[in-house]
């Protein structure tokens, strides 16, 4: 069911992927390519696909965090909520956009916006990019966890249409807090974990110098992400990567995006929302024990992982 | 139920001094982390684990944490059978079903029990996490779990109760585990529209996924004194941004005046402050018309989400019966 609403290509290309079972090599390239710094990040896509576009600031209680933006534009005509994880280019940058880690305050400046966009009936689009929220003491004083599970409420109780888009490194619940959607893709190089593979391999293998062997526990590419029903689609990249040119890699998604958000806007608020609640609600991979079969409950079923 | 206190010997507080370090407790005996107080197994199950000499919070297996809660320690297991599969065929330094198996011969089952019971005489569902099995990890069956019991607690109008205790996600599932988080969230929004209250309980350690999920967002939240609470764990913080933190960072008497939980509770007083406020809670008998108009409110959507669900047909069928019942 997840693959109906791909656009032909998508599925086509999501096929050819899922059929290569990817070695350690190639994840750890993927990884690479995932973090490449050249990689657009969520204001190189909205400069491209929104022209029009207000970036909005402040989460109105404590401050405003620059690893996360969010804002109102226009797209095909009507209006649209963007919101994404902004690393930064250069060191610089970087240490502004805090890498990409959000703080509280960057996930109540998303939960602001996405009411604003319930208000308007503007679509939500979510960009991830993110090794993870930002773990520091004042983070947690300042309530990261609730933060985190309050945006995913927000996200599933929304009216309006929502697609979330991994387009570099999903890594943790920071991410996930944006990933709460009626639809969730991911660029043909991106990455989506439970953890970063340095943080998996500093918690299993007690030494962070084994991302790599983490990472290809973990498998945390497009096509296994696809498999497993964590992604309903795959959307390609221009050769070589987003960062190759980013323009093409802006054109290929908006593709996607806007048909998505026809698809879905075709559906009352209702409908969506229980689709919303469906599809989290069915991913899982357990069995019963009594039960002789051993099934997977899920997508994930028949996974040759 | 019985609470006795308990006293420790003359004897028993001189042997702890003279103890040499590093010696082996005899297996009926717990030393306390804290006052290195010693008490046997029996002591420390009457006292609910917690040390009667400073008070410090022992961990609880789930089914005996079930046990202290329930009315006359009474209470039914639901979906014990549910075990995890290894979608990722994760191996780390063993391979994850291995991992389970060792965790299995504990005698926990998953680290996450869902059983129906009564506190103070009201009826509840509750979900108890355990430590022990694999750090309390979040992976597919506490998902599910977490999700069926709230479905359960939703269809019975019953509040949902859980006590967590956990590293995080369950790093063997990898992303997988990760969608555990929405999908408890998922559950928790059945719990919203059948206006259910939920209620929960942070235990030493809470931490990770679980934090960033269910145990964030109960309407009423209490904490286990000394309860570390936290997204990032202080390991993980002081290694990424090298900061120093205090002693004090992130356990449950911080977070309570940081403003993230309502109180912090003794063990000893649980039960009996629990069962106080599902009574605080309950909805008035007396005022049936209240109720079921609100019922009926907050279940128009569910009704309509469920008639979309069905086929055109049966929808065809229903529509004739609702419309007089004449349609046959």
């Amino acid at each position: 069911m997840r693959t109906r609403h791909a656009p032909k290509f998508v599925r086509r290309l999501a096929d050819r992927i899922a059929g290569s079972e990817p070695g350690s090599g190639d994840v750890w390239d993927a990884i690479q390519l995932a973090r490449h710094p050249d990689r657009p990040y969520p204001l190189d896509y909205i400069s491209r696909l929104m022209p029009d576009f207000e970036e909005l600031h402040g989460d109105r209680a404590h401050s405003d965090d620059s690893a996360i933006v969010a804002g109102v534009g226009r797209y095909n005509g009507a209006p649209i909520v963007v919101i994404g994880h902004q690393k930064g280019r250069d060191a610089q940058d970087r240490a502004y956009r805090n890498f990409g880690m959000a703080s509280p305050e960057g996930y109540r400046k998303a939960m602001r916006v996405m009411e604003l966009a319930n208000k308007i009936g503007a679509p939500v689009v979510t960009l991830i990019d993110t090794p993870g929220a930002f773990p520091g003491s004042g983070a947690e004083e300042r309530g990261q966890g609730g933060a985190i599970a309050r945006s995913m409420q927000m996200m599933l109780r929304l009216n309006v249409p929502s697609v979330a888009v991994v387009i570099g490194e999903g890594s943790s619940g920071g991410a996930l807090a944006l990933g709460v959607a009626d639809r969730v893709v991911m660029l043909e190089n991106s990455t989506y974990s439970v953890i970063s593979p340095e943080g998996g391999a500093a918690i299993l293998w007690r030494d962070g110098g084994k991302a790599r062997l983490a990472a290809a526990a973990f498998k945390p590419t497009a096509a296994n992400c696809y498999r497993w029903g964590i992604a309903d689609a795959v959307v390609p990249e221009p050769d070589g990567g987003a960062h190759r040119d980013p323009d093409e890699a802006a054109r290929l998604l908006d593709g996607y995006l806007s048909r998505t958000i026809r698809e879905l806007s075709a559906l009352t608020p209702v409908e969506r929302r229980r689709q919303r609640r469906e599809r989290f609600r069915r991913l899982g991979a357990h069995r019963e024990a009594a039960g002789a079969g051993a099934a997977m409950m899920s997508p994930t079923s028949g996974a040759p992982s | 139920m019985a609470r006795r206190q308990i006293s420790i010997s003359i004897d028993k507080l001189r042997g702890r001094a003279e103890a040499p370090a590093g010696k082996r407790m005899p297996v009926d005996e717990r030393a306390c982390p804290r006052c290195n107080s010693h008490f046997r197994a029996e002591e420390m199950q009457r006292n609910l684990r917690v040390c009667a000499a400073c008070g410090y919070h022992f961990p609880v297996a789930a089914r005996e944490r079930m046990d202290q809660l329930a009315d006359d320690a009474q209470w039914t297991e639901l979906w014990p059978d549910l075990r995890a599969g290894d979608p990722l065929r994760f191996v780390d330094l063993q391979p994850y079903p291995d991992r389970v198996a060792k965790a299995e011969r504990s005698g926990a089952t998953e680290a996450l029990v869902v059983g129906d019971m009564a506190i103070g005489g009201h009826a509840c569902i509750s979900a108890v996490m355990d430590f022990s099995f694999l750090g309390g990890s979040m992976g597919s069956v506490v998902g599910e779990k977490f999700a069926r019991a709230c479905e359960r607690a939703a269809e019975r109008r019953v509040p949902f109760i859980t006590v967590t205790a956990s590293g995080g996600a369950r790093m063997q599932e990898g992303v997988i585990a990760l969608m555990q988080m929405a999908k408890t969230i998922v559950g928790l929004d059945e719990l919203h529209d059948a206006a259910v209250p939920f209620i929960v309980v942070l235990a030493h350690p809470t931490t990770g996924g679980v934090w960033a999920s269910f145990a964030s967002v109960g309407d009423v939240t209490y904490a286990e004194p000394g309860a570390l609470i936290a997204f990032s764990g202080p390991r993980v913080i002081e290694q990424t941004t090298r900061e120093k933190l205090p002693p004090e960072f992130g356990l449950a008497e911080t977070q309570l005046a940081r403003g993230q939980v309502d109180a912090v509770v003794d063990r000893r007083q649980l039960a009996g402050r629990i069962g106080r406020l599902l009574g605080i809670l309950e909805r008035p008998a007396e005022a049936p018309g209240t109720l079921v108009a609100q019922l009926a409110q907050n279940g128009t959507e569910r009704a309509q989400r469920v008639a979309q669900a069905l086929p055109a047909l049966s929808r065809k069928i229903v529509d004739g019966v609702i419309r007089g019942g004449h349609a046959r």
